[in-house]
């Protein structure tokens, strides 16, 4: 390996590992709030709408990020919407991550005991009280470990951006070595970037999901 | 005994095709306790869901204090406060700690001062021997101590009756004396109460009148005396025919060789 | 009506090279489910024992596995082994080695949850009644672990088909490479082939997941 090579390289990948994290972000984000819409219309059994959203995630957990992002990106503008690489890229991850994140969300909810919403109704709390001080509280915790595992996902999942033409970290160490054959420091990079990214939120994860264990909120 | 308090008239409520209640009248007094025993599946706990609105009716009128008991009136928040209910098990808040449990509603549901529920909270629970386990959480008390938390939480809102479910079925039986000792104190107190229980010698000692609930309906009405002694009907008999044990062993008799 | 570009795949043979594009890209799957849940469960297994060094290595090699994406690993074997070893293998290759890698340690970790989920009093109630270890383990323990385990492995499944989609990365000639041949063959004549061809390509992954992770519910359900 050369120090040389590697020294030269690093802008690059910082630059482009600011791309892969900042359009992750974005798109965990829209996914999240995707996820809390879903996972609202099916807990409170909205009619039609309740199916419409079965639809969007059996879709979506059942086709590759990069397909998606293919359809978006080149077949849609035949229909005359079009977008640019960032933007298809942040639409894909909400794409996918929104049916992730509502199942998480969702399984917090059912997680939560009947009895539960009984006894908080039976004090006198309206439905509102009950899902503010009783339900959520509780939901809350049982989701947090699918949340995280969700999260680790979805960054992973950016690595296909570079197919839409994204100058993320696939696409520069893919480039370098096409360019330039230095395939060892450019692997070596493109490693090293993956790891500053996702090892802090796994860790983070990890330790969330202890403390949640520790706190032991069952009966 | 004083005014009416609950009434209910002709409450009919069905699973489906199942009638689970069927025309089905009560009426309570204030300060009345109430006991409601009858086997498995008669209808027991489901009728105390019913006075609760847990449960929709397929038929008849419940009413508190005159005001209608409804699923769909807007008052139904408001009603509930004044019907305090306790369940089987398993329903005291797993998040919050004991204290929290019991002062969440009073603080949030009727806006009432914190440090006055406080206070009030910590009085019950040192009446049920429970002051020093304020801080705990559901999962670090054992099913008994939850059960009078549980009590305390439903007493704290100042109601005007209390429903209890089978409270102390799920107990382990060295448990179960501490919760009935409480309900005890509270008929003391001069509480309006509707108990439904296995325990037959507590419903004896604590009820003005039980009610023998089978097949959906009141089968027999009666101070506890007259029907633990002279139960009228036959399914009475029968029922309570399933608390007794007859002596099979002869002790000190020979009764194997004799079979032998 | 606009034309959407559908009429591309009548044309000629172009819907037969589509499907086998799917052929490539499933056959990718299915060889390294075949290779994984043998060596998953063969891993799950040693991650149960207490032995510190089987436990550590076990561990190390997961935690690699997991947080690297699969499109990193894919680069690492395809390009790295060429630089580091002179080997020159095909990216169908490369694939099924790092898709096996990936599988074995998912694989690995569900039969690991399956096995340890297993409430210790079932071991105790069934050496109480006189069962050998042996017989614990195969009467008692792997029924319960398999009934947790398969629907879990047919996920795995729907998860290794859609990853095989990757494989387009590092040159591969699968599906989504021959639905960008037809396309660019067709750029004059069908302008718009990009939509019907790309959501063809679209609903083909969905027919080849859907249905597996539909059986994989139901076993759930049934089985919870």
């Amino acid at each position: 390996m050369d120090i040389a090579v590697i020294r030269s390289y690093l802008p690059l990948f910082q630059e482009a590992g600011w791309l892969t994290l900042r359009l992750g972000l974005m798109g965990i984000a829209l996914a999240i709030v995707v996820g809390l819409i879903c996972a609202a219309v099916h807990y409170w059994r909205i009619p039609v709408l309740n199916k419409i959203v079965t639809v969007y995630i059996e879709i979506s957990r059942n086709t590759p990020l990069l397909i998606q992002l293919f359809f978006i990106y080149y077949g849609l503008p035949k229909l005359g919407i079009r977008t640019n690489p960032a933007a298809c890229g942040v639409a894909g991850l909400a794409f996918l991550g929104g049916s992730y994140m509502s199942e998480a969300f969702r399984s917090g909810l059912e997680s939560v005991a009947t009895i539960q919403r009984e006894s908080a109704m039976s004090l006198g709390m309206t439905n509102g009280q009950t899902f503010r001080y009783v339900i959520l509280p509780q939901a809350m915790s049982v989701s947090v470990p699918p949340f995280v595992a969700n999260v680790i996902f979805l960054l992973k999942e950016t690595s296909v951006f570079s197919a839409v033409s994204l100058m993320d970290l696939m696409f520069t160490a893919k480039d370098l070595i096409g360019l330039y054959y230095n395939t060892t420091e450019s692997l070596f990079l493109l490693v090293l970037c993956y790891l500053v990214i996702l090892l802090p939120v796994s860790l983070l994860g990890s330790l969330l999901e202890r403390r949640l264990r520790y706190a032991g909120f069952g009966v | 005994m004083g005014r009416e308090l609950l009434s209910i008239e002709h409450l009919t409520k069905r699973y489906g095709d199942l009638t689970v209640l069927e025309d089905l009248s009560l009426t309570v007094q204030e300060g009345q306790v109430i006991v409601i025993v009858g086997p498995s599946g008669c209808g027991k706990s489901t009728l105390l869901r019913c006075i609760n609105a847990l449960e929709p009716i397929q038929g008849g009128i419940i009413k508190l204090d005159g005001q209608e008991i409804d699923r769909d009136t807007k008052k139904l928040p408001e009603l509930r406060q004044k019907i305090g209910m306790v369940f089987q098990s398993y329903d005291l808040f797993p998040h919050l700690t004991a204290l929290d449990n019991i002062t969440l509603a009073p603080i949030k549901v009727q806006k009432r001062k914190k440090a006055e529920v406080e206070a009030e909270a910590l009085q019950l629970l040192e009446r049920v021997g429970l002051k020093d386990r304020a801080g705990d959480y559901p999962r670090q008390l054992s099913g008994g101590q939850k059960q009078r938390v549980a009590i305390v939480r439903a007493l704290c809102m100042h109601p005007e009756i209390m429903l209890f479910d089978e409270v102390t079925a799920a107990l382990d039986p060295e448990m179960v004396r501490e919760v009935l000792d409480v309900l005890l104190d509270l008929a003391k107190q001069g509480r309006t109460m509707l108990i439904v229980t296995h325990e037959m010698q507590f419903a004896r000692a604590v009820a003005d009148q039980v009610i023998f609930l089978d097949g959906g309906q009141i089968v027999e009405q009666a101070p506890p005396d007259q029907f633990f002694e002279h139960p009228k009907t036959q399914r009475a008999q029968k029922f309570l025919n399933t608390f007794t044990f007859e002596t099979i062993k002869n002790h000190g008799g020979n009764d194997y060789e004799n079979q032998a | 009506m606009p034309d959407l570009g559908f009429e591309v795949l009548l044309k000629g043979k172009n819907f037969a090279r589509l499907m086998g594009g799917v052929w490539v890209a499933l056959r990718i799957s299915l060889i390294s489910v075949v290779i994984s849940i043998p060596l998953g469960i063969l891993l799950g297994i040693v991650m149960t024992w207490k032995n510190p060094i089987s436990r550590v290595l076990t561990r190390i090699y997961l935690e690699i596995i997991r947080i690297m994406p699969q499109l990193v690993l894919l680069f690492l074997v395809f390009f790295g082994t060429t630089r580091s070893f002179g080997w020159d293998i095909s990216g169908e290759l490369a694939s099924i080695i790092v898709f096996s890698l990936w599988g074995t340690a998912e694989m690995g970790d569900l039969v690991r949850g399956a096995l340890i989920s297993i409430p210790i009093h079932q071991y105790e109630s069934a050496s109480a009644l006189g069962l050998s270890s042996g017989q614990t383990f195969l009467y008692i323990i792997i029924p319960q672990t398999i009934r947790r385990l398969i629907p879990l492995s047919i996920n795995l499944i729907t998860r290794m088909i859609k990853t095989t989609s990757l494989v387009l990365m590092i040159g591969v000639v699968e599906v989504l490479k021959v639905a960008q041949q037809i396309i660019e063959a067709n750029r004059m004549a069908s302008p718009n082939a990009a939509f019907g061809i790309y959501l063809t390509v679209f609903i083909l992954y969905f027919l080849a997941c859907w249905p597996i992770s539909l059986v994989a519910k139901a076993l759930e359900r049934r089985w919870q």
